[in-house]
């Protein structure tokens, strides 16, 4: 684990670093982060908990320990990483210990949210293409250069066109991820909103 | 693209704009809080100098880390306590109506939301917890978020998301005598598998759907989640109304008829176009058991383990991680399994209804002397109830003990925890490795009369043939 974290801020339009590779589908955000860490009112020391109990099994072997992955920042997985829970102490624990992006087969729906509203991009690569990353990285290291405006990641032996939906690298390329701020800016539409649904009017209930 | 869904129909009315990056930016009429998940989005309100926009659209409970065993205060477990006490300051700076302990409305957040009449069809829900799409029940649009997207609501009671794709599961003809809701959402899963609703929210409608009560259909909706889809929902109907009306929350008086004309016209449209639609025949499920370590992993009670060979090319890897953490053989039967600790509770299955069917199959039976077996109600209410009716005492009866409401050893966030290996018949929603507290702990996922069938014997039974008469 880095020993300075600074969350992402503004525009993300460049990511470079080096990839570490976990294989396995439907890896469940209870693995990412077991439930007694989720014990916190903040996220601060969550980075050295991400998957604690399959590093504890693996005795030293998890990817997460390997002395060679200790510097990455670009997680490579497979399908469906990230399903379960919608607790974002998953993608926290992840970008603590040091994770900037995410390239895997497939995600699932809450994670990616959970991602895009912490700065993390999640692009997709076909199962070949991921294998191959994996493949490679399993006995060298592979640093990659990742441009959101092309989607392009670079490296000296191999490219990759990741997959990113539009409206996902619009977020990131203009700093829309952290949404707060831009779902103010309608605050009228908002107002009008809570004045307008039907529901509102016959709830009447004393709250 | 989908057209005329109850799902497009709510989506469009509580669109309050197309943000620039393309996504929606969608209104949520009742947010609700927990103990867990907000504290750092309040944290985050303050560093950005922000207020609760409309606090009275936003209620609490405490759930997932309340001790189910010993419940005075300050609770035993420091943090449990931090935890709590930080959900009680920042809902009283805020003005959140929050339901504590001792309020006789406690409980797990999607149990006392459909109780207290909160629930209602064609709002949209949203909640720091994936199964918040067991409010899809009553017609709602309601989905799991994290903590920036609960912060992003209680500043400005909106959240930026994309329009999800609608597929209709359709459920034929009517489930068969000891087959219950949670073997048909687990048949569902593991027909389409936990991934397949990525991107999707699902419709459950056909007879069968019909047939379920209100708390049924919650139990449905509660696993969609399991099964890829962050919403899954049912259109409303005289059950749904029926349910709600009166209750503390439900709209009163001459708003009720206004509620009634308005919920009717939110229904699926007869030529209504769906994005997939995918049917069965829910009178050909048994009763089933998960065996593995995705709730997409299930079997029913008769069946063997799967096969590797029987298995697509992209179930392979799971089902081989799988075989080695439950220390199962390819081929191995289910039934008779031996169990170790047996878990009546959570958001799935821890209504009343769920604790008289298990109270019915456990009247006059005593649970194994090998099984350390509890019952935790799923709130308040379900409690109060439930002694009313005398069923704590049928669970204590045969050994079970009686628990405080809570999440409880769905989750293990509180002191109940499986031990070392111990295999769990569990009435809860997932079965992932480490689930239950022990990082080695095995879970077996089924319906509340089967957790009850096991405990008796020791081991996976059928529950129907405890219920022949």
């Amino acid at each position: 684990m880095k020993s300075e974290f600074t969350p992402p801020v503004g525009k993300i339009s460049n990511i470079r670093g080096q990839c570490i590779s976990l294989i396995g589908n439907d890896i469940d955000t209870d693995r990412i982060i077991p439930a007694r860490f989720l014990k916190c009112v903040n996220f601060d020391s969550l980075g050295k908990s991400v998957f604690e109990d399959d590093r504890k099994t693996l005795k030293g072997k998890h990817p997460f320990d390997l002395e060679g992955n200790k510097n990455s920042t670009i997680l490579v997985v497979n399908s469906n990483f990230g399903c379960g829970s919608s607790r974002e102490h998953a993608p926290q624990a992840l970008m603590r210990w040091g994770i900037k992006a995410i390239i895997g087969e497939s995600f699932a729906d809450i994670f990616y949210s959970n991602c895009i509203a912490i700065g993390i991009p999640c692009f997709t690569l076909p199962k070949k293409s991921i294998q191959e990353i994996q493949k490679y990285t399993f006995n060298q290291s592979l640093f990659l250069e990742i441009d959101l405006n092309n989607s392009l990641a670079v490296s000296k032996d191999i490219n990759f066109n990741l997959e990113l939906k539009n409206s996902t690298r619009k977020m990131f390329l203009s700093g829309e991820w952290d949404a707060t701020s831009t779902l103010l800016k309608n605050e009228n539409l908002i107002k009008n909103k809570f004045n307008d649904l039907p529901y509102l009017k016959f709830n009447t209930h004393f709250l | 693209m989908s057209r005329d869904t109850l799902f497009d129909k709510v989506w469009d009315l509580h669109k309050v704009s197309r943000l620039p990056g393309g996504s929606d930016q969608i209104f949520i009429g009742l947010h609700l809080i927990h103990e867990v998940t907000s504290p750092q989005a309040f944290g985050s309100l303050k560093d950005k100098n922000l207020k609760v926009k409309f606090p009275s659209r936003t209620v609490a409970t405490v759930d997932h880390i309340v001790p189910t065993d010993n419940q005075s205060r300050p609770f035993k477990d420091n943090l449990a306590e931090q935890m709590i006490g930080t959900l009680e300051k920042n809902c009283l700076q805020h003005k959140i109506k929050l339901f504590n302990i001792g309020s006789g409305n406690q409980g797990i957040v999607h149990v006392v939301a459909p109780e207290l009449g909160l629930t209602q069809p064609g709002m949209t829900i949203a909640c720091g917890d994936s199964h918040t799409s067991t409010h899809g029940a009553f017609g709602s649009i309601a989905f799991g978020i994290g903590t920036s997207q609960v912060r992003d609501v209680l500043a400005t009671q909106t959240i930026a998301m994309n329009k999800l794709k609608v597929r209709q599961i359709w459920c034929d003809n009517k489930l068969s005598k000891g087959v219950y809701a949670k073997d048909l959402v687990l048949h569902i899963i593991n027909k389409l598998g936990v991934k397949a609703g990525v991107g999707f929210a699902y419709e459950f409608a056909g007879p069968a759907i019909n047939a379920l009560s209100m708390e049924e259909r919650m139990t449905i909706c509660n696993m969609s989640i399991e099964g890829g889809a962050r919403c899954g929902y049912i259109n409303p109907d005289e059950k749904t109304y029926s349910y709600i009306k009166n209750k503390l929350c439900a709209p009163k008086n001459e708003h009720w008829d206004k509620a009634l004309t308005w919920w009717e016209s939110l229904k699926s449209d007869e030529n209504s176009i769906y994005d997939d639609v995918i049917k069965l025949d829910a009178s050909k499920i048994e009763p089933t058991v998960t065996w593995g370590i995705t709730p997409g992993q299930s079997i029913s009670i008769n069946q063997q383990i799967p096969l590797l060979d029987d298995l697509s090319p992209n179930d392979k890897l799971v089902a081989e991680e799988a075989y080695k953490y439950m220390s199962f053989n390819p081929g191995q039967f289910i039934k008779d399994t031996p169990i170790d600790v047996c878990f009546i509770g959570s958001c799935t299955n821890g209504r009343i209804s769920d604790l008289r069917v298990a109270a019915k199959v456990l009247k006059d039976k005593k649970v194994s002397k090998n099984v350390k077996a509890f019952v935790v109600p799923g709130s308040e209410k379900v409690a109060t109830q439930a002694k009313k009716e005398g069923l704590d005492q049928i669970f204590k009866d045969s050994g079970f003990q009686w628990r405080e409401p809570g999440c409880s050893m769905c989750l293990a966030m509180n002191s109940d925890k499986l031990i070392g290996n111990q295999v769990s018949a569990s009435s809860s929603n997932r079965n992932f490795k480490g689930r239950q507290g022990s990082p080695s702990g095995r879970t077996l996922l089924m319906s509340p009369a089967m957790v009850a069938a096991a405990a008796i014997n020791g081991k996976v039974s059928d529950v129907r043939e405890f219920i022949k008469k």
